[in-house]
């Protein structure tokens, strides 16, 4: 009974979405008319593998994934991709790659060590490997052709900067994740380039309610915060929810962007937004293989490829807003 | 079984114990983890400056809340002597299928709720049926659920949206009805209060009529007590187990539509992990992990410490580095003073 029960429930929700596959159909075949949706190169049919350090359900990766499809679609790569946010586990499926002979990996170095061995191990294969997004400092040293991504401490710093342009005094940075060394390099590079007092909060990513009080209750403890620096897309919204109910007046900024970011940019609910451009570090991770095999090309000279910090406020936001809604900014 | 529990039969017998004041209170499960929560409540009134305002308690109680409508049902099952580790990711689940039927059959989002409702309630269903069918224990069960649940809320809301959180449905028809049921506050005095505290409180009151006034309440203590014995007595077991289920399912969906009309777009990979707060609030309610003892008031109670104590530690401004430290700590040592008192509790009965 309770199969038929859910059967039903899921058929007509499917039934929901085939109303509008239509409408799908349509955003899909947008995005691919950039690569004319049929690859743009006659080599032979390469296989890239990306392995990430990413949790199951993250709207980051999900445009970094978003990239690097398109590439590969233009490039005429079978294009594979697996995460994990166990740096052992994330060491494991690269080494399952490694095993079926991958023609390039693409990895994040968020947890350095545990990666190190299948790195290179992976250089000594002889399969060509791209770092992206973490790991920059390292990637060279393991045997990496080039690192795609943003210097988090550079990224931080440029928010510093801006919280000086804008006369903030005192900030609060929300890290949603204990541990994430991206994260505390964020907070730590903004502090160091940020005249006024900054001050550190860890939350529970996973339970929007707890981000929600947790920040209410730093505001309402502390009246002089007048930054809330929000870590993640997801939780600028939550952050300034949060502002609200604490009858506080402090400015939300956040790092990464997504349709909500962009429309609360438009709005003046949220201060700015930092981008690393995640779509930017799927495609020209594919892409810098793909030159790579086709004409032993590598980019950066040795030194990693910067895909951020573009800081977007309110007048850039209009133009990004349809780009955020079909997923690629 | 330990020494605080009493046995099943006496409990169907004896349950809220009679007699003068005292002696009623000291017989309650929830003694100890009252006087926990006092403690907690001094505590961070002294260290931390913030912590006596009003909207200062609202936030504590909003804390409470969340984890409280869950917690209450977790305790009832756990009472019947059973576990679900998919609650987290169920609340997550109930969110988005409401949302992702609103949105894509684009139905007034009332119909998504309904929709959600029957969906989650069948989940419950399924978790409980299974149990009682097969005999296997529900850690097992409930684990497997959790995960199919976690790959089904990524696989659909991909398939659905294409993106790994849903769409804004906060234009759509009948959004701020919904709005208002599920996620807004009101006003009382200068106080806020958010709605979720009032749907808390209506779950305990519930659970406690449920536990202390009807048959099923009986069932539900005999059940956890002492399973063979209570099917012998002619307890519907399996029916009572299956009730528990969706009891549980029942507060999900109340959760779930809490975050949906909150946030308005729900991220596919939230609420993993949040099964073991729902627990935590019970057990440092006084519930047993063997079952048959336990009531819906502790787990509130337990709701609120917990509350109380993650929220505190930021009113009281430690650092930030230390903040799980902290909150192991401070939940231990309430745990502990819960557990010593009813201890004495019992000796002086």
């Amino acid at each position: 009974m309770t199969a038929a029960v859910l059967a039903a429930v899921l058929g007509t929700a499917l039934a929901g979405c085939s109303d509008t596959g239509g409408k799908r159909a349509e955003e899909r075949a947008a995005r691919e008319a950039a690569a004319g949706g049929r690859a743009a190169v006659n080599t032979p049919k390469w296989t890239f593998a990306m392995v990430t350090h990413s949790g199951d359900g993250d709207t980051f990766w999900d445009i970094v994934q978003s990239g690097a499809k398109q590439a590969a679609v233009k490039d005429n790569i079978k294009f594979l991709y697996a995460h994990n946010e166990e740096g052992k586990e994330q060491a494991q499926l690269v080494q399952s790659y490694i095993d079926q002979k991958v023609d390039g990996l693409i990895v994040t170095l968020a947890k350095p060590d545990a990666m190190k061995s299948v790195v290179k191990k992976a250089h000594k294969a002889g399969i060509p490997v791209i770092t992206v997004n973490s790991g920059a400092e390292v990637s060279k040293a393991f045997g990496a052709l080039t690192h795609v991504g943003q210097d988090e401490t550079i990224a931080g710093e440029a928010v510093g900067d801006e919280l000086n342009k804008r006369g903030q005094k005192k900030a609060l940075c929300v890290l949603h994740e204990q541990g994430n060394v991206g994260l505390e390099q964020r907070c730590d590079g903004a502090a160091k380039t940020f005249d006024g007092k900054m001050e550190k909060i860890y939350v529970e990513g996973t339970n929007m309610p707890d981000v929600q009080s947790s920040i209410e209750a730093k505001l309402q403890s502390d009246k002089g915060i007048d930054t809330v620096l929000t870590l993640g897309a997801p939780f600028a919204d939550t952050a300034a929810k949060a502002a609200d109910q604490a009858g506080s007046k402090a400015e939300i900024d956040t790092f990464d962007l997504n349709a909500k970011v962009a429309a609360a940019l438009q709005d003046d609910t949220l201060g700015f937004a930092v981008d690393q451009q995640p779509y930017l570090q799927g495609y020209e991770a594919v892409d810098l293989l793909w030159l790579n095999r086709y004409n032993a090309d590598v980019l950066g000279g040795g030194k990693p490829v910067l895909t951020g910090p573009q800081i977007i406020t309110k007048d850039d936001a209009a133009e990004l807003a349809s780009y955020t809604k079909r997923g690629t900014r | 079984m330990s020494a605080v529990a009493p046995p099943a039969e006496e409990t169907l017998e004896s349950r809220p114990v009679r007699g003068s004041l005292p002696r009623r209170l000291v017989g309650r499960p929830e003694l100890g983890a009252v006087v926990g929560a006092v403690a907690v409540f001094v505590f961070f009134s002294v260290v931390a400056d913030a912590f006596l305002q009003w909207s200062s308690f609202s936030t504590v109680l909003y804390a409470s809340s969340t984890i409280g409508i869950m917690a209450v049902p977790v305790a009832l099952l756990m009472i019947g002597g059973e576990f679900d580790l998919s609650t987290g990711v169920l609340v997550t689940s109930s969110a988005l299928i409401s949302s992702m039927f609103s949105y894509q059959m684009t139905a007034n989002v009332w119909v998504g709720v309904g929709v959600s409702l029957l969906a989650t309630l069948a989940i419950g269903f399924f978790n409980g049926y299974l149990l009682v069918r097969t005999n296997l224990p529900s850690f097992i069960i409930t684990l497997g659920t959790f995960l199919i649940l976690q790959g089904c809320n990524l696989g659909f809301t991909k398939l659905i949206s294409d993106t790994v959180s849903t769409k804004s449905i906060s234009d759509m028809e009948g959004f701020p009805s919904a709005r208002k049921v599920f996620a807004s506050h009101l006003t009382i005095g200068d106080v806020e209060v958010q709605i979720t505290v009032l749907w808390w409180f209506a779950l305990i009151a519930l659970a406690t009529w449920i536990l202390l006034r009807t048959r099923a309440g009986n069932w539900i203590f005999a059940v956890g007590g002492a399973k063979e014995a209570a099917r012998a007595v002619g307890v519907p077991v399996e029916r009572t187990k299956i009730g528990l289920y969706l009891g549980v399912a029942l507060a999900a969906w109340i959760s779930g539509q809490h975050l949906l009309f909150t946030y308005d777009v729900v991220q596919s990979g939230e609420g993993v992990g949040n099964e073991l707060l729902y627990i935590i609030a019970a057990v440092i309610g006084g519930c047993l992990l063997t079952g048959g003892y336990g009531s819906a008031v502790g787990a509130a109670v337990g709701a609120f410490i917990f509350g109380m104590t993650n929220k505190g530690i930021v009113y009281a401004q430690w650092g930030a580095d230390w903040f799980k430290f902290f909150l192991g700590a401070m939940l231990l040592l309430a745990t502990l003073l819960n557990w010593w008192v009813r201890k004495r509790a019992e000796e002086s009965k």
